[in-house]
């Protein structure tokens, strides 16, 4: 039960600090599940990223489900996805229901100007502590960089990224299997 | 009652289609939109404002906000959960799978090939967000002028910022919330 109830207020919280899409919330969850908790590692947690670029839904959500169901089985998928999503609820049935100028406010624009900093800031120390992780030899190195040239040059979706990487991982690993005999 | 039905209805198909994030439910949301004429394509607009300058997965924020709409605050809590059940099934079973074949050589030549992969997705995503934080684009697109298209106030916000990370390593809601408050202080 305490366990179940971690999973809910730390996915509560990623939820409540996620400022921008999926990528964002990456910095909270190093903090709440690699190291306060120990609930995934930083390679799984790449390893859901991508999956949950490819899957259907929300990629907060299916990261929460992911960890969730790892931890404490569909209990714990339940628990924190409930836990990602009730911030949102809570904060925009107050805004839509009170403050609809809300967004025109030129406090929050501000504010927000600050937090996207930040936010930069705080993604791209995360992807370096990964990319040292995730980047360790000659052929990782490559098929990241022809993502990123693919992604700043064409609209590829993820799905193709995410399963031509897929399937270069195992030719690579199939041939250096050969290789080695 | 019915209305509920149909909101939850309407928003477990946009979770069961929708991939690659909060924003690929926008064409979903604009059918809905068209479909049962419960919210307006400004509406939407204003929507994606909202959703921007409040925490939380854009697909949430949305789902939210039209339930809220159509149907009070069950209108909200049905929409959102309708939107992310098909995901959560999809996932638990992905999962399990995983779990299962976690040793297979297969499986974890595919993980090496898509691990690089999601960092260099993040890192694009990165690359997106940093530029609408650190350069001014409107401004110089006005001026023409290289100084008006760094936003300085932002590069110095950057670079306090990953000094106190690195030093400290404090909790990255410190830094949020700082920048936050940074930034209403000084205008950004």
């Amino acid at each position: 039960m305490k366990e179940l109830w971690e999973l809910y207020s730390s996915f509560f919280r990623v939820g409540l600090f996620t400022f921008g899409g999926g990528y964002a919330m990456l910095p909270m969850l190093q903090k709440e599940i690699v190291e306060k908790h120990g609930w995934a590692t930083e390679e799984e947690l790449m390893d859901y990223y991508a999956i949950g670029q490819c899957t259907p839904g929300v990629i907060a959500v299916n990261t929460g489900t992911f960890i969730g169901s790892k931890t404490k089985g569909v209990v714990g998928g339940l628990a924190a996805t409930l836990g990602v999503i009730t911030p949102s609820i809570i904060i925009i049935t107050l805004i839509a229901a009170f403050f609809m100028n809300y967004k025109d406010s030129e406090t929050v624009a501000h504010a927000f100007a600050g937090i996207r900093v930040a936010v930069t800031v705080l993604v791209g120390t995360s992807v370096w502590k990964i990319a040292k992780k995730s980047l360790i030899d000659l052929p990782t190195i490559l098929i990241a960089a022809a993502v990123l040239v693919l992604n700043l040059l064409t609209n590829v979706s993820p799905i193709i990224s995410v399963v031509a990487s897929a399937a270069a991982g195992i030719l690579l690993k199939a041939r250096e299997g050969r290789a080695g005999k | 009652m019915s209305t509920l039905l149909r909101l939850a209805w309407e928003f477990f198909k946009a979770g069961l289609f929708a991939i690659g994030g909060g924003l690929a439910t926008l064409p979903f949301l604009y059918d809905i939109s068209r479909r049962t004429g419960w919210f307006t394509t400004r509406d939407i607009t204003d929507m994606i404002a909202v959703s921007e300058s409040t925490p939380g997965p854009l697909g949430v924020n949305m789902s939210t906000y039209v339930g809220f709409h159509t149907a009070g605050v069950a209108g909200a809590v049905s929409a959102s959960l309708a939107l992310v059940l098909p995901s959560f099934i999809i996932i638990l079973i992905i999962s399990n799978f995983l779990k299962k074949y976690k040793e297979n050589r297969v499986v974890q030549n595919a993980m090496y090939g898509i691990r690089p992969a999601s960092v260099a997705m993040i890192t694009y995503a990165c690359l997106l967000v940093a530029r609408a934080a650190l350069l001014n684009t409107e401004l110089f697109a006005v001026t023409g002028a290289l100084t008006d298209l760094i936003s300085w106030k932002a590069i110095l916000l950057g670079i306090a910022v990953l000094a106190s990370y690195l030093k400290f390593k404090k909790h990255p809601i410190v830094y949020i919330l700082g920048a936050a408050v940074i930034g209403i202080v000084f205008r950004f």
